[in-house]
């Protein structure tokens, strides 16, 4: 399988989504989970916030006002992604067209979901996630951009760095296949198997 | 060194280190549902990668199957249990579907069926396998992506956490259960508190519960962030490894599954058994909980406005008004079920309130068991005949069921529902369902009373 693109530099159009605990149930509720392939959730994603019972837009929701019907990158409350491992919250995301979530801090599993699909998620300490949340909520839709080379985000004049462990960094910047890398590993997967005993090899009756 | 359980079980799963910081970690045991798995298998398939080791893996159906009876509800349902029986059938991995007497909710089957020994790695593309931490194994939840590569490696990438220890010491009061205990870790620690942390629980009010609550504590430490959730191995272990299907597979020799006396964790957090009542959920995250002879939070409780605005947003979801009383709450449904709540243990609890009672009017009560396995035996030691007399409906099949209700057990629009589950998120039990957190026991006393009730008045 080839290498994805290299991706170096996120730049875009933010909205502030200051709520704290936003949980996958939100971000993809489940009546989009009954599904076998990874396609068509962009229409799931955040669809109680984005749409009413009878399907129509919320205007009280900000990706459905301009600027902000463009955002690519969002500013999050605390917890964001918490609840569900459905990694569909994180495709219906991509297929929206975000790639970016700037927080404080992200669930486990959600975090280890995004890296997998290219969703950068810069960790920024809670006076930068303030200002982002402020700068991003002017209507005159100002870009900011995210170097993940660098770990710096960069709005207007202020620039501040994020956190990023290493391996989630190189990930995004290679986007690379992460089953395809392991098995470069097998090997070491053989030498470890062989080092159990019979006791430690489960082996689940049918 | 000194290690910490948590340590000791990375330790000995640790294959190799990677160059970007990761490593690579094994994985004796990985359980799938319907519901996360599909993408995975076909993620495989266009790949051209096979399965690893197609015996550590075990499919189950849970989410979507109905309860009511042993036919999916919908089309799209049965798709899904078809498309994982197929894709089980491919790649010689056990199955245990609708019918089969093994069949169930996936954190209920696994231990029912003796898959979890301490010393374990376990994996699940759901986020409660926390659950298995109660057997001193290491369990956690993964994305589909994750699921592949399991499938293929039978390996995951895994960055060591931090570790916290969670100390609940002296006695706890009558009518508190292990869902008390861990409600209050949750209202303690704050959902999101224990990110990027491993929790292990410790301390007399842990030791003195059996493996249902200690099951019920790592289940739902996930609600606080944890990634996993740790009980050291004792006495109690053992004995509820044996009598199993597939009990002795399964032992790491020379290790004792407990942290070493004097190990250090990045992080302590105690808490006193005596401090906690039986709490009830008013808000649509875990940690708004409060003792049920209190009220509801007033926005004067809280000083900044981020904290006011959240509490006024979930009052209105939840359609209640500040101060007022929990036991003011007047419910329409009792739900008991879920992986939290939903073993034979959750059963008698909820069964012993019951008794020689009745459902109030105009509230609908429920209960699923757990497994095919837990619904037997209930019926067997005369738990559905308490829970009918109540006026129970007893579902004769097992499932997720309202936890998550994507079947079609799904709370209407404004229905509010005293449940036995883990989550009260916004719109988990259906668009615009109300979902109050309690213990099975407070669900029984709920269902009876028509409000939300303390337990303790009904024993
Ligand atoms: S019972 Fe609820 S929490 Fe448990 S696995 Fe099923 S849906 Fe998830």
């Amino acid at each position: 399988m080839k290498d994805k693109q290299m991706t170096k530099t996120i730049m875009g159009i933010a909205a502030p989504l200051p709520l704290a605990n936003v949980d996958t149930d939100v971000i993809m509720p489940k009546r989009f989970l009954i599904t076998i392939t990874r396609e068509g959730l962009g229409d799931g994603a955040f669809a109680d916030l984005r749409f009413d019972n009878a399907g129509q837009l919320r205007p009280d929701f900000i990706l459905n006002n301009a600027p902000w019907t463009r955002a690519s990158i969002l500013i999050v409350g605390d917890n964001f992604g918490c609840g569900s491992s459905r990694e569909h919250a994180v495709w219906g995301m991509r297929q929206l067209g975000i790639n970016a979530c700037i927080g404080t801090g992200f669930a486990g599993i959600f975090y280890d979901n995004a890296r997998k699909n290219g969703l950068a998620l810069p960790i920024v300490s809670p006076a930068t996630r303030d200002f982002l949340l402020q700068f991003s909520s002017d209507a005159r839709g100002h870009e900011i951009s995210i170097d993940l080379e660098s770990r710096m985000i960069t709005a207007g004049d202020i620039s501040a760095s994020f956190e990023m462990d290493d391996a989630t960094q190189t990930g995004l910047i290679r986007g690379r296949d992460d089953t395809l890398d392991t098995l470069e590993h097998a090997g070491a997967i053989r030498d470890y198997e062989a080092g159990l005993n019979k006791e430690m090899r489960i082996s689940v009756l049918k | 060194m000194s290690r910490t359980l948590y340590d000791k079980l990375v330790d000995a799963h640790k294959v190799c280190d990677l160059p970007d910081g990761d490593m690579l970690i094994y994985v004796d045991f990985h359980i799938m549902n319907e519901y996360t798995s599909p993408q995975a298998f076909s993620g495989l398939d266009t790949k051209g990668f096979n399965v690893w080791r197609p015996e550590a893996h075990l499919a189950v159906v849970d989410h979507v199957n109905a309860t009511r009876g042993s036919a999916p509800h919908d089309a799209a349902s049965k798709l899904l249990i078809d498309n994982l029986q197929a894709n089980c059938t491919k790649h010689g991995i056990a199955f245990y579907g609708l019918g089969d007497p093994r069949q169930g909710i996936e954190h209920v089957v696994v231990p029912e069926q003796g898959l979890v020994a301490p010393g374990m790695l376990i994996a699940c593309g759901d986020s409660h396998t926390t659950t298995y931490g109660a057997y001193g194994a290491l369990g956690f939840g993964i994305g589909t992506s994750e699921v592949e590569h399991v499938l293929a490696t039978q390996t995951l990438r895994y960055k060591r956490m931090q570790t916290m220890r969670v100390t609940i010491d002296g006695d706890t009061a009558l009518g508190v259960t292990a869902k008390d205990i861990i409600m209050k870790v949750v209202q303690t620690v704050g959902a999101g508190g224990a990110n990027g942390f491993a929790v292990e629980f410790a301390g007399a009010a842990i030791r003195g519960l059996d493996m249902a609550g200690r099951m019920t504590v790592c289940n739902m430490a996930v609600e606080l962030g944890a990634r996993a959730a740790l009980i050291a191995a004792d006495e109690k272990t053992k004995t509820a490894l044996q009598g199993h299907s597939h009990s002795g597979q399964f032992a790491f020799n020379g290790e004792s599954w407990i942290s070493d006396q004097d190990a250090i964790f990045n992080q302590e957090v105690s808490i006193s058994g005596a401090d906690i009542e039986p709490l009830i959920t008013w808000g649509t995250s875990p940690d708004q909980s409060i003792p049920i002879t209190a009220n509801v939070p007033c926005a004067v409780d809280y000083i900044s406005s981020e904290a006011k605005a959240a509490l006024a947003r979930s009052l209105r979801y939840m359609g209640l008004s500040e101060g007022q009383s929990a036991r003011s709450i007047q419910i329409d449904t009792a739900f008991i079920g879920s992986c939290t709540n939903s073993r034979i243990e959750d059963l008698r609890e909820a069964a012993n309130i019951l008794d020689g009672r009745q459902v109030a009017a105009g509230v609908e009560a429920i209960v699923v068991p757990g497994s095919a396995m837990t619904r037997i035996k209930a019926e067997a030691e005369g738990l559905r005949a308490i829970f009918e007399a109540a006026g129970f409906e007893w579902r004769p099949e097992a499932g997720c069921s309202m936890c998550l209700a994507m079947n079609d057990d799904i709370a209407m629009d404004g229905e509010r529902v005293a449940s036995s589950t883990n989550r009260n998120f916004e719109g988990r039990q259906g668009r615009g369902a109300r979902t109050h957190l309690m213990s099975p026991a407070m669900v029984a006393a709920a269902a009876i009373a028509g409000h939300l009730a303390d337990v303790r008045d009904f024993k």
